[in-house]
Order: C-alpha cells, then sequence, then structure tokens
C-alpha cells in the first residue's frame, strides 16, 4: 500500500473492507499507511446494564483491572510492558456495552495484539490491583459526589429509570463495590465478552490478511456465545416532574428530558436534525440563541438524543446562577413547546441540512475516530455502506416530516428536570 | 511528499523524518503562516494564533483576554452578529475558540474546499470587530457564569488558583486565565476594544493550516485574505513582571464542606522551554514521565502499589511557556491517610530519585513514551496544529518541533536526576491541600 486514492471521489464503503478470519471473528477495517500507526475499537453489548442486581459496577470495575496483570505479567510488569513498547490498551464501560481501545505502532502490532489477548482470555485479577483499583473507583465516586454535573446526571437517570439497570449508576456505589469479588468480576466477563457480542473496528497500517490473523490470535479463543440477562425495555418515567437537589453553591445546574427515538427507529434522522435546530452543537440553535446568545443565563446549554439499547431519551442541560434559574427553565420549556407545536422554519431547515451534511466527514479524521464509528456502525445494525448513505438520508427529511417528527419527538413538552444548587423559585 | 512512505521496519530507526512536510513562511504584512498537509480525509483545520493570553491582561482587569475572545464572535464592520458562525454551520464547519496564558486561537475545522471561505472571515475579524454595550453586557454575563461552572462551584479547581497564586507570587502566571470574579464583573467594551488593538494585528498572529492542502494553495489563499491587511509595524511586546527566585516553601489549604475526597498536589516554578537552557526542558520533561507516569512512574511504584498510601498519582509539565513555568505532582490519598504523611511520601520518592538516580530501563521506557506520543500526534490535523502553533506563540520554531524527540533522546540518566535536584527543591514548591471542612 502507499498514498491513500484522492479520498473524496472514494466513498467511504469502498474503503471499508469486511474482513472475517478463519474461526469466524468480524471486523471492519480501513487501511491507510499514512501514519505507522494501528487503532483498534471493539464493543460487546452487555455494559452496565448486565451487573448483578446486587453488585452495579461490575462491569466498570472489569474495565478497570484487565490491564492491571495477564498471563505471565503482574500489574507492573503488564503496564511496563505496554509502555515500553509505547502501546496505549484500555478498557471501559457504558450501561450498553463493554469496550476496548488499543492503539499501538504499526512496528509493535504483535506485540500489541498479544497484550490484548492475554488481557481478554488470561487476567490475573491479582489480590493488589483488585484491591486497589476498588480504592480508586471509590476514590473517584467521593470526587463525584458534590459535583454538581455528576450529582444532576445521577439524579436524572434514577428518577427516569427507577426500577432499572439504566437507573444505577455504571461506577457503582459505595455500597455495592465493597460486595464485588473476584468471581463476579470472571462470571460476568464469561457471559459477556463473547465472540457473538463484540463488534470490531480497525483503521491503520495492516492488510486484510494480517489482521484476520490477529483476530484469531486475539479474540478466537473467547466463548462463542455471550449470555446476557434480558433487560426489559422501558420508557423513562418522571415526566412532568421535578427534583431539586440542594447543595450549596452559587449555581444551579440543570438536566431536562424525555422520550427519545431508538437508533433505528424510521424517524431517528428527521429527530436528529430537529434536535439540532433546538439544542444542537451551533450557535444558532435555539436554545444557544436565546439562553446564552441573548441573555447571558448561561455559558453551557443543549439537547441532544441518547438512544439506548432498551430505552431512549431526548436529554439536555445548563448550568445558570440560582437567581436566575427559574427564569432559565422556563425558556427552555418554551422554546421546546414551541419546537413541538409548530416545528423548525424552512430556512432553519436548509441550514440545519447543511451543516449535517458538511460537518459528517469531521467525524472521520483520526483513526481512532473512524475506527470508533466502525464499532457504532456494527452495534446498531446500520449496514457497511452507511457512511455513504447517511448524507442522502439528512438531505431527504422533508418540512413536514421535521415538523411531524418534531411533535413526536418533544409531545406536549412536559419534561423530568433535576437540579442541583439552590435555584429560587423552583 | 511522506503520505506514501512505508512504516520504518527498523523500530531503532530515529522517529524524525517520518512526519508530515511542514511549511512555513511570512506574508508581507508580518504574518507567520504554518502549512501541514494530512491527506487521509478531505479536511481542513484553520487555526489563527494570536501570542497574547491571559498573561498579556493589564493589571487589574484580570479576564480580558479570555473576554475578548468571547466578543471576537461578536461581529464586524462587514459581518454582522452572528454571520461568521452562520456561514461556517453553513459550510459544515465546526469553530470555536480558546484563551491560554500564553495565547488566544481561534479554529474552523471545514471540508477543504470551503478554506478560502474560512480565512476570509478570520482575516476580517482581525481587523474589523465591532462591539456594542448590547452584545458586551449579555456575553459578560456569559463569562461569568463559565467562571462559576469551572470555579465556584468547585472546590478543586479553586484550590487550583491558590496554588498557582502562590506559585506565582508576582507573575500574572498566578492569575486565573479566566479571571478573578470582581474583575470580571467590571469588563467592559472600552476594554476589549483597547486590548483588541493591541495585540489583534498581523504581526502577532500565527496562522496554522492543517489537512488536505498543499503549501502553495495556501499561500495564495493567504496573500488574498489576511495578505490585504496592512502592517502595523513592530509586533507588540509584552511586559510582564519576572517571577524571582523564590525561597520560602509555602502550603496552601482549601476546607470545603462538599469535600468528600482529599487530595494533595506539589506544583513547582520550573523553566519552561523558551527560558530553558538546552536540554533543561527535556530534562523535565522525561523527569515528569519517569515520576508520574499513568501506571509505571515512580510515585505510582512508591505509593500507591509500595507503601499503598494513595489510590492514584501523577504529575504534568507545563512546557509550552513563554516565561518560567511549572511542573505539578499530585496524588489522592486512601482513605485514612494524613495529607501530611502523603506529602512526606512523595517528597521521599524525589529524594530517592535524586540520591539514587534512575535506571537505564525506566529512562528508556519514559523516551520511547514520550516519542511515540509525536506519531500518535500525526494521526490527528487537529492536534498537530496545536503543537506547532503553541510552539510558535511561546517563541519556538518549526525546527524545534521536528528535532523535539532526537532533543528527547539525548537526555541522560544523569540530566534527569540533575534536573531533579535543582528544580524539585522545598524552596521552589507550593503545596496544595484539599480537605473537608468538617465544622461547616
Amino acid at each position: 500500500m502507499n498514498a491513500p486514492a484522492a479520498p473524496e471521489r472514494t466513498s467511504h464503503a469502498s474503503r471499508i473492507q469486511r474482513v472475517v478470519s478463519k474461526s469466524g471473528v468480524e471486523a471492519w477495517l480501513v487501511e491507510d499507511y499514512t501514519v505507522p500507526l494501528i487503532a483498534l475499537e471493539f464493543a460487546a453489548l452487555g455494559g452496565s446494564s448486565q451487573d448483578p442486581a446486587d453488585k452495579s459496577g461490575v462491569a466498570y470495575f472489569l474495565s478497570g483491572i484487565l490491564d492491571e496483570g495477564a498471563g505471565p505479567y503482574d500489574s507492573a510488569a503488564f503496564h511496563e510492558r505496554l509502555d515500553e513498547c509505547a502501546i496505549e490498551l484500555r478498557f471501559h464501560a457504558d450501561r450498553d456495552v463493554f469496550s476496548g481501545h488499543l492503539r499501538t505502532l504499526a512496528k509493535r502490532k504483535d506485540e500489541a495484539f498479544e497484550m490484548l489477548r492475554l488481557s481478554l482470555m488470561e487476567p490475573r485479577l491479582d489480590e493488589e490491583p483488585l484491591e486497589r483499583v476498588r480504592h480508586q473507583i471509590e476514590a473517584g465516586i467521593r470526587h463525584e459526589m458534590n459535583d454538581p454535573d455528576s450529582v444532576v446526571s445521577r439524579a436524572f437517570f434514577e428518577a427516569a429509570f427507577p426500577d432499572h439497570p439504566y437507573g444505577k449508576q455504571v461506577h457503582g456505589s459505595l455500597e455495592s463495590l465493597p460486595r464485588i469479588a473476584r468471581d463476579d468480576l470472571l462470571a460476568y466477563q464469561g457471559r459477556i465478552i463473547a465472540r457473538d457480542a463484540i463488534r470490531i473496528g480497525v483503521v491503520g497500517a495492516i492488510d486484510a490478511a494480517a489482521l484476520a490473523e490477529a483476530l484469531d490470535h486475539v479474540f478466537g479463543g473467547l466463548p462463542a456465545s455471550a449470555k446476557r440477562n434480558p433487560v426489559p425495555d422501558v420508557a423513562p418515567a418522571g415526566v412532568g416532574s421535578r427534583k431539586v437537589i440542594p447543595l450549596d453553591i452559587p449555581q444551579s445546574s440543570l438536566r431536562f428530558g424525555g422520550p427519545g427515538l431508538a437508533r433505528r427507529d424510521p424517524d431517528w434522522i428527521p429527530a436528529l436534525v430537529v434536535n439540532h435546530i433546538l439544542g444542537g452543537g451551533v450557535f444558532s440553535a435555539r436554545l444557544f440563541r436565546e439562553v446564552r446568545e441573548k441573555r447571558g443565563l448561561a455559558y453551557s446549554v443543549y439537547s441532544h438524543l441518547a438512544p439506548l439499547q432498551h430505552s431512549a431519551l431526548f436529554l439536555g442541560g445548563t448550568s445558570t446562577k440560582n437567581e436566575r434559574t427559574a427564569e432559565s427553565l422556563a425558556l427552555i420549556e418554551s422554546e421546546i413547546r414551541s419546537m413541538a407545536d409548530d416545528g423548525p422554519t424552512a430556512d432553519e431547515l436548509d441550514k440545519a441540512k447543511k451543516y449535517l451534511v458538511g460537518s459528517y466527514a469531521l467525524n472521520f479524521d483520526t483513526s481512532t475516530k473512524i475506527a470508533s464509528q466502525l464499532v457504532r456502525i456494527q452495534l446498531d445494525d446500520l449496514g457497511l455502506d452507511y457512511m455513504d448513505r447517511r448524507n442522502g438520508l439528512v438531505q431527504a427529511v422533508t418540512l413536514e416530516e421535521a415538523k411531524r417528527v418534531a411533535k413526536r419527538l418533544l409531545g406536549d413538552g412536559r419534561l423530568l428536570v433535576t437540579v442541583v444548587g439552590q435555584p429560587v423559585g423552583l | 511528499m511522506t503520505a506514501a512512505e512505508a512504516p520504518s521496519a527498523d523500530p531503532s530507526a530515529p522517529v524524525r523524518g517520518e512526519g508530515p512536510q511542514v511549511s512555513d513562511f511570512k506574508l508581507a504584512n508580518g504574518l507567520e503562516v504554518v502549512v501541514i498537509p494530512d491527506h487521509r480525509t478531505p479536511v481542513v483545520t484553520h487555526m489563527i494564533w494570536y501570542r497574547n493570553g491571559s498573561a498579556d491582561d493589564p493589571i487589574g482587569k484580570s479576564g480580558i483576554a479570555h473576554f475578548l475572545e468571547h466578543l471576537m464572535f461578536k461581529g464586524t464592520s462587514n459581518h454582522p452578529q452572528g454571520e461568521f458562525s452562520n456561514i461556517v454551520a453553513e459550510l459544515g464547519g465546526q469553530e470555536n475558540a480558546f484563551t491560554s496564558l500564553d495565547y488566544t486561537a481561534y479554529y474552523q475545522r471545514v471540508a477543504k474546499e470551503h478554506l478560502g471561505a474560512v480565512m476570509d472571515l478570520e482575516a476580517d475579524r482581525m481587523s474589523n470587530l465591532v462591539l456594542s454595550d448590547e452584545v458586551v453586557d449579555p456575553e459578560r454575563d456569559v463569562v461569568l457564569e463559565e467562571r462559576r461552572m469551572r470555579v465556584e462551584t468547585d472546590p478543586g479547581a479553586q484550590l487550583g488558583e491558590s496554588v498557582a497564586s502562590a506559585l506565582f507570587t508576582h507573575h500574572p502566571y498566578g492569575i486565573p486565565i479566566i479571571g478573578w470574579m470582581h474583575e470580571i464583573e467590571s469588563l467592559g467594551r472600552a476594554d476589549a476594544l483597547e486590548f483588541y488593538k493591541r495585540f489583534y494585528t498581523p504581526e502577532n498572529a500565527i496562522l496554522v493550516v492543517a489537512g488536505d492542502v498543499e503549501a502553495d494553495e495556501v499561500k495564495a489563499l493567504a496573500e488574498k485574505t489576511y495578505g490585504r491587511i496592512s502592517a502595523r509595524g513592530d509586533a507588540p511586546v509584552r511586559r510582564r513582571p519576572q517571577e524571582p527566585d523564590t525561597r520560602a516553601y509555602r502550603r496552601v489549604s482549601l476546607a470545603d464542606p462538599k469535600v468528600e475526597q482529599p487530595s494533595l498536589q506539589l506544583g513547582f516554578l520550573v523553566p519552561s522551554y523558551t527560558t530553558a537552557q538546552p536540554g533543561e526542558a527535556e530534562a523535565i520533561d522525561v523527569l515528569t514521565q519517569i515520576l508520574g507516569a499513568h501506571a509505571t512512574g515512580r510515585l505510582h511504584r512508591r505509593l500507591v502499589m509500595d507503601k499503598r498510601v494513595a489510590v492514584g498519582t501523577g504529575g504534568w509539565y507545563q512546557s509550552t511557556a513563554v516565561d518560567r513555568s511549572r511542573l505539578v505532582l499530585y496524588a489522592v490519598p486512601r482513605p485514612g491517610v494524613a495529607l501530611e504523611d502523603l506529602e512526606k511520601d512523595l517528597v521521599a520518592a524525589i529524594a530517592e530519585l535524586v540520591e539514587k538516580g534512575v535506571d537505564e530501563k525506566e529512562l528508556e521506557r519514559a523516551k520511547t513514551r514520550l516519542i511515540a506520543d509525536t506519531v500518535y500526534a500525526q494521526d490527528s490535523q487537529a492536534s498537530l496544529a496545536r503543537i506547532y502553533g503553541s510552539t510558535l506563540a511561546t517563541g519556538g520554531t518549526v525546527r524545534d518541533v521536528a528535532r523535539w524527540p532526537s532533543d528527547i533522546e539525548k537526555v541522560s540518566a544523569d540530566d534527569v536526576r540533575r534536573a531533579a535536584a535543582q528544580w524539585l527543591d522545598a524552596r521552589r514548591c507550593v503545596s496544595g491541600y484539599l480537605v473537608k471542612d468538617e465544622a461547616a
């Protein structure tokens, strides 16, 4: 391989290779030798929603311990080996997936794949790192205990999903962490990190044949199928209610939201456009314009669509001084109602489409970003050609459709609102 | 071009030469231009850097550099309020800006065919800013909310400000970038325009373009846009009081009832790349890595693994700075460990390094890691643009960036030991304690 073909003339799909190893492990690959490195991202369906009911935090704990010693290497030796080869390896868990992130110089790829294999197949979970990682997670929880953004987000998810795994903290709690034993971590790993649950994206200086071999080496020994516990589909609760958590700070932090749309919903793309006009990351978004630009009520104000495997949220936030919190919230509610009732204008729709179409390419300017997109598209089952189709889908959104979907998404404008601080008049 | 270059087969081959072919030149009006080609994706990152930051705020006007950065989005005589951002958004571009101690930068990321359009807008904004009280007043409230969000609601950030104030007793690095609350409240339109006229000139700016372009295209576009701005004469001179050698170890402690997780930090007054003797800052970079690396550093080994007094440790060196700068080491204690005891252990780990030096293996590990980061940075045009922009804005050159890996390679174990002995000295140190206020 050498210089990549002129990319603007080359569709993404034609650059994506679907690589299937001998043992049947699949990955999507974008081969590129411009920079001598390889990024590999993977995700296993499951995440913290597969934590045992009384042991929240297992997935997150496992993500913190898998790089703390494996095979012949104890924790210190494992990290020294990574550093010697300048390999970046880390794991993460969110509500829906357990994920892994590997980045290596091309010349160290064999060592990198071996370290990833060891961490997945032969993790040691030695006593010292077990205790240490538990302490680290607990320190993180204490650090966030009175952090306004963490408090208000926790309160929102607790209120939206009171009897559901989504209402629990991904990190676990100071009560649940001491209950988590080595066997719980191993049991989770054996159940969740399985070949049929994993989606893999690879970008960089490696060809399909070499990747296929690496896939067998790294993932071939995993169990064939995951054993996930059923998680019920759920709609967010508490819509129309407000919860205030008092904290001695001069500014209130808010989360607001309600039901959203599933990623595979046929109205997803129009909803994306509508949300962009309402609370997307541009200066012209209605919330930004009304709350920040015109009135100086907040530094940050946004909304977004948060699709989950078993639910879907429309979710937004802002932070505004206590004395003006009521004013900010009233303004946000009124903007949401007005978007629900009247939808966007033709001009807004036109501009939003231009932005969303034009900026899509900005998601693909680093190897890690591309690899993450490859994983995301597989998780959402959107197809190998999605990147090529996506802008056409945005272009096709009509004003009638946008208005209908605004109504569907925002309904009567009622919201679940959580606030932390000392808001005046709420 | 290097786009076709195959990865080096020899793991010990120097990194130098593998990177992008960077061009730099000056326009007739004094504007410096840097072009970093990256042809993988048809997008460009366009940045304009001004050699002024919060450390150039006039006395009593802290926060004006940052406030002006906000106000730069308020329109010009050619493009009234909102037009700039609307055009960028319609082009499918993303934009933002940031203010640091030594520089202020504005950027857009767009498809490559729109580079000329954003250059035209940014050039316009360099000399035609229009401000009215109607836009200045609400934006001041936005900045006050920003400060509330980042600092007034976060005891850890408040301690960080106090450590900086204690470390820099005289130099403006001791003043927060965003400014002090009471001074932001007093900033107005005239302050912003005065600062703008002084610093927003072609001689004081650096244009950095990274992405799917060639140097001659950028040159032609730059001449058509920025080239139309008339020269103002010499670049403005930054006049800052310099930090004296400090002699007293200082401790600041912040107690707040909201603190559930205490922490410790030690800040040291050290040279930056700009003020250091040759090789000195490179040695401090390696030292910081050896002490503070996430899971392999000395602090982690001694405090987290051996003594089990901390759950986490780390360090960072603010190496890219115009004046004397700082190195910060930190540790988060295990439950029941007093910060005084944790500090003794941290200082003992430094003393051990000063006394016994570092072994070749940990030296190599640290250098490998630092040099590999330069390869990883090549994967992101935005990261590359930031590296070049911040280096040039603090007095460095394109050559300095290119030779940095080989300069790091030259650092010896003895250099590291000497750097620790010289700079990690109690007389240059401020410790910061974040604790729970139990009385409240």
